[in-house]
């Protein structure tokens, strides 16, 4: 069995920035990662990062990474790093397991537990959406930038969120055609000058769309959209046509953090964050002493939010267990700071409403 | 209009273009960032203080034309690719317009490109002037181009030929 002071499940944006945060204040930190790399999503976002210096504005994501990684190294001492390992499940008594490389169990016993998870994505009914070359935002991210395969060569992008828009960018910059972007949305969801950078390569944006079928044998030949009236219902006769070998479904993200059930911490769905999310103090700890939470899964956000949350989790999660930063309470106003900075626009607002829902103080 | 379509409208973009006195004094930025989203990298680039965002990160740009040197160093740091440059002190019938660029290949010094709009369709074919890609700009590569003048305000982005 392993004993660690905190142990962070989850080696994304949220929980990096949690394990630099938690062992810089003097705890013993193991963070513990399914992939084989550290980074999660960030090692897909080649675009620049928003926000502000503190939260790396400006750098690309997977620039971010190698930034984190270097700040971890610096506290190596109090770092162990577990990669290809999977969190099982998480008992009474506090004890974690976990499986290592898919054929080795392990026990970890930490005395204050950070979740980090991040969120899975949501997918959309419609008839054949299970035909190959229908995707998630994420496989297609993955493939281009990570293993560098083409997805295909004709796109329709269901979805004008942020993802939806970042990864037609992307698609484009890879040399792939992007016919249309679609969302059943009355208006654009992501930011605006992501949208306009599009549409000035000549993609097209129609919102109040959304995908009626799918036609294909073997694989997607083709993908039919129509348009939504104002209630949503869709307008006979509106079909338009796309011949295209993928389809990239980007409508939305739901928060991943069934640890946190079966630990019994308290939950509650919150639409403005995107599914169900655990009560928390403005310390990120939950209604279970000693378990704490940060970035998407609790609740959907920005990668920038998720590492300040992060940091400001690892803080105080540490100090729960008696690891108090020299610095504590400068570092923690800091953090709250940068995380209204972020949150205290009118893209914000969904998050802010979403959060008064869940803080017990 | 923009929040449908992502095509700002023309009086949306004749806010963001400074006066034509100014334009015609030599190269200045436009920032085209219509909505208002939490971020300020503008700012930080800016060693001449030209970009005011404030202590509230979420409020939109403003430029003070005077102290805009025309430096660019603003184009490559914008995570939205938003700002550009006009210049319009070079002849009567053209302007120089200055576009961050992500795209493989990059178009070289003298080619003749498409020159497009913000819906991405044609207005003329422009000259490439000049192509900038430091280790500075970090991957986002600005492109001048010497565009007709009665194009500045459609003006916004270039295609090249297939090879």
């Amino acid at each position: 069995m392993i004993n660690t002071d905190v142990a962070i499940v989850g080696g994304g944006p949220a929980g990096l920035c949690a394990a630099i945060s938690a062992a810089e204040s003097g705890a013993k930190v193991t963070l513990i990662e399914r992939d084989g790399e550290l980074g999660g999503q960030l090692v897909k976002q080649t675009h620049m990062f928003f926000g502000s210096e503190k939260q790396y504005a400006s750098t690309r994501g997977i620039d971010i990474i190698d930034i984190l990684l270097e700040k971890l190294e610096k506290n190596k001492e109090n770092v162990t790093i577990m990669k290809n390992t999977t969190v099982l499940g998480r008992y009474e008594d506090g004890l974690i397991t976990a499986m290592v490389d898919e054929n080795k169990y392990l026990k970890i016993k930490p005395e204050s537990l950070i979740v980090a998870t991040g969120a899975t994505e949501k997918f959309l009914g419609f008839p054949n959406n299970d035909l190959p070359g229908i995707y998630g935002a994420g496989a297609v991210q993955t493939l281009m930038n990570v293993y560098g395969v083409k997805p295909g060569d004709k796109v329709l992008m269901v979805g004008a969120g942020n993802i939806g828009l970042i990864v037609s960018y992307q698609l484009m910059q890879a040399g792939v055609k992007v016919e249309a972007i679609i969302d059943a949305a009355p208006k654009i969801g992501g930011y605006l000058v992501h949208a306009s950078k599009i549409r000035r390569m000549g993609v097209p944006i129609y919102t109040s769309h959304t995908v009626k079928e799918a036609v294909g044998t073997d694989h997607l030949e083709k993908a039919v959209i129509w348009e939504l009236d104002e209630k949503w219902q869709p307008i006979e006769g509106s079909e338009k046509e796309y011949d295209v070998d993928v389809m990239c479904v980007s409508v939305g993200l739901s928060p991943l953090n069934e640890l946190l059930v079966m630990a019994g911490c308290k939950m509650q769905y919150v639409p403005e964050l995107s599914g169900n999310v655990p009560l928390r103090n403005e310390n990120y700890e939950t209604t279970a002493e000693n378990i704490f939470v940060a970035g998407d899964s609790c609740g959907v956000e920005e990668a920038s939010s998720a590492m300040v949350e992060g940091y400001l989790t690892g803080l105080t999660a540490a100090a729960k267990i008696g690891k108090i930063h020299p610095e504590f309470e400068e570092k923690k106003a800091d953090y709250i700071k940068q995380l209204d900075d972020l949150r205290s626009g009118p893209v914000g607002k969904h998050i802010r409403t979403g959060i008064e829902k869940i803080v017990r103080r | 209009m923009l929040e449908k379509t992502g095509v700002p409208t023309k009086e949306q973009v004749m806010n963001e273009f400074p006066d034509i006195s100014r334009i015609n004094e030599g190269p200045v930025v436009v920032i085209e960032c219509y909505k208002e989203i939490p971020c300020n990298p503008c700012t930080t680039a800016c060693k001449f203080n030209a970009i005011h965002i404030g202590a509230d990160i979420n409020k939109r740009p403003e430029v003070t034309e005077e102290k805009c040197i025309g430096c660019g160093v603003c184009l490559s740091k914008c995570p939205g690719l938003a700002i550009m440059l006009v210049d319009g002190s070079k002849s009567d019938d053209y302007v120089h317009m200055t576009i961050p660029y992500e795209f493989y290949p990059l178009p070289e010094e003298g080619d003749i490109v498409e020159g497009l709009d913000r819906k991405g369709e044609s207005l003329e074919k422009v000259k490439v002037l000049k192509v900038m890609n430091p280790k500075s700009y970090d991957r986002t590569p600005l492109i001048k181009l010497e565009v007709s003048r009665k194009y500045m305000y459609e003006f916004r982005n270039i295609r090249l030929e297939e090879k």
